[in-house]
């Protein structure tokens, strides 16, 4: 490979690790949702679509920064989120309905309500937050004079992918060492268990949902500095956490970081090396490599084979 | 049963238990004292297992009444007996095996008291299972079966509970293990704490239990005392095999 080559392959890789960065943040909000209630969220993309407009208004009429609006998208989620598993999904996963998955089919219901919504009140145009550090980047050239290669790295895509770190380090602190941290992974693994233990599930299924409402709606404020936004962008991005999702194992966050680093590289070079178009081919084409060569997931690749559960 | 029984602990009354139209449990009553051992044996699928997760709350039952400490419990949620003072140590451990055998541990006491007293409480579970401090960071899941089955009892110990219900917590054991098991038994009646056990081990059930009911498809048939189970004809023939 000449210099320039190899150039272009390392900026495509860096690029792609900063984007999977941001898929991590929004796989592990579904893989959560998945683990504890066991149905897949198919508004979850919606839900992110939900916090970029609210980064968004933040942004246009008050002039506050995207990055700081996290801390009001974030709970407004998180709110959100609870008032859909109580009044929506909790109800339908009572009922023994004709069509088993029912609760997903009214997932899909809650995204498109909330992007005709959307449409409703910003139209169908496209949005963006202008920052003034937009275009700002560092080069490697600046700290490495001689680097036979030149890199760069944008500032709003290394803050969003700090932050995307930041927020998996706090969720990853309380799934581990609170014990409400642990009752939610608890009721993942064995929801009868978790009830001797005095678990309340149900609550836990409640805050589940609200926490990967907050999460995915945090991933949308660290999207819309780097991004546009639309009504119907939901969908895609529920398509990718569902990827994610997959190859991470349905359930394993471990599984959705490892899984959307992978998936953020792969539509990186695909883009790069197929031409921009090609991502979404290439997300399908992962999507479709995982369920015949890794259906347990990525994650099973590592982890020592057990039977039973 | 006679109702002058000191200090009852759990009092079942005409229990009925369905799962769907079918009946599993046809009034059943019968009562565990304070301090006691009880053991409740019977074949494969005569409801054993049933009876224990409706005195949990897992299931409800269709009639009858369950009594805990005089508190009726029947119409309580499940995930507030353990504060109560109720540990059900279910049948094939149920650990949370993607956990810690300590994160385990951690989750049997997540309420009042026994939150409070949680290292001390998770020493005392380590005296009784050395092996367990030392594998306190390996994954439940990745545990023989003689561990993870001392995990599930340890995390039922925990809650600090004044009953403790054990479901079979001698299957698939080798027999040494099984008498550790049965000796761990002896050592938490002796701290006080009533004990009901579901077992299909029966001579060594009887011979730690005080007292001991016989269920056969869902109807208790049979009661006594350990040793006098243990001599009697119709036990020796159906669960002893002489
Ligand atoms: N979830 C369920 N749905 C329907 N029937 C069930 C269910 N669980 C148990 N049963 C039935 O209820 C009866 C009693 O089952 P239970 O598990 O209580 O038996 P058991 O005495 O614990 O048996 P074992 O010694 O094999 O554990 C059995 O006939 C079983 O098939
Ligand atoms: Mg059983």
């Amino acid at each position: 490979m000449t210099a320039p080559q190899v150039e272009v392959l390392l900026q495509t890789i860096l690029s792609g690790l900063l984007l999977g960065g941001l898929y991590a943040l929004i796989g592990i909000g579904m893989t959560l949702i998945m683990g504890v209630m066991k149905i897949i969220n198919l508004a979850h993309g919606e839900l992110m679509m939900v916090g970029m407009y609210i980064a968004y208004v933040l942004f246009s009429v008050f002039h506050i920064d995207p990055y700081l609006s996290i801390f009001i998208a974030a709970p407004a989620l998180f709110l959100l989120g609870i008032l859909l598993q109580k009044y929506l999904i909790n109800p339908v996963l009572k009922v023994d309905a004709i069509i088993p998955e029912n609760q997903v089919i009214l997932t899909v219901g809650i995204g498109m309500v909330l992007s005709n919504i959307a449409t409703i009140i910003f139209s169908s145009d496209y949005k963006t937050t202008p920052v003034d550090y937009a275009t700002k980047a560092w080069y490697l050239s600046d700290i490495w004079k001689a680097s036979p290669i030149e890199l760069s790295l944008s500032l709003p895509w290394s803050v969003s992918f700090s932050f995307a770190l930041m927020i998996t380090g706090a969720l990853w602190f309380f799934l581990t060492k609170t014990d409400m941290g642990k009752s939610i992974r608890a009721t993942a693994q064995d929801k009868d268990a978790a009830l001797l233990m005095g678990v309340n599930v149900e609550r836990m299924r409640v805050v589940t949902f609200g926490l990967g409402s907050a999460l995915v709606g945090s991933a949308g404020c660290l999207f819309i500095p780097i991004y546009y936004l639309y009504p119907d962008l939901g969908g895609q991005f529920t398509l990718t956490a569902f990827v994610i999702t997959i190859l991470g194992g349905l359930g394993s966050t471990v599984g959705a970081i490892v899984g959307g680093l992978i998936l953020g590289v792969f539509e990186s070079l695909t883009s790069t090396y197929a031409g921009m178009g090609w991502a979404p081919v290439g997300r399908f084409v992962i999507f479709l490599a995982a369920l015949i060569f890794v259906p347990q997931g990525i994650m099973s690749l590592f982890t020592r084979k057990r039977f039973g559960k | 049963m006679p109702d002058v029984m000191p200090n009852i602990m759990l009092d079942i009354q005409h229990l009925n238990v369905f799962y769907g139209d079918v009946q599993v449990i046809w009034d059943v009553s019968f009562s565990v004292a304070k301090g006691e051992v009880v053991a409740l044996i019977g074949a494969n699928g005569a409801g054993k297992s049933t009876i224990l997760k409706t005195i949990s709350g897992i299931i409800r039952p269709a009639g009858g009444e369950i009594f805990f400490d005089s508190q009726p419990i029947h119409t309580r949620k499940a995930y507030s007996m353990v504060e109560a003072g109720l540990a059900h140590v279910p049948e094939a451990r149920r650990l949370f095996v993607e956990m810690t055998v300590e994160e385990n541990l951690d989750m049997g006491s997540l309420k009042g008291a026994a939150r409070a007293g949680r290292s001390n409480t998770k020493e005392m579970v380590f005296d009784l299972f050395p092996r367990l401090k030392e594998r306190r960071k390996q994954i439940a899941g990745t545990l023989s079966g003689g561990e993870q089955q001392m995990v599930a009892i340890g995390r039922g110990l925990m809650s600090l509970p004044s009953l403790i219900m054990f479901d079979e917590p001698s299957l698939g054991l080798a027999p040494i293990l099984v008498r550790e098991i049965f000796n761990v038994i002896k050592k938490i009646r002796g701290e006080g704490v009533t004990v009901m056990i579901v077992e299909q081990n029966v001579k060594q059930t009887l011979a730690v239990a005080d007292r001991a009911y016989v269920l056969e498809t869902g109807k208790i048939v049979l009661e006594g005392t350990g040793e006098a189970l243990l001599d009697d004809e119709h036990v020796r023939k159906a669960y002893l095999g002489v």
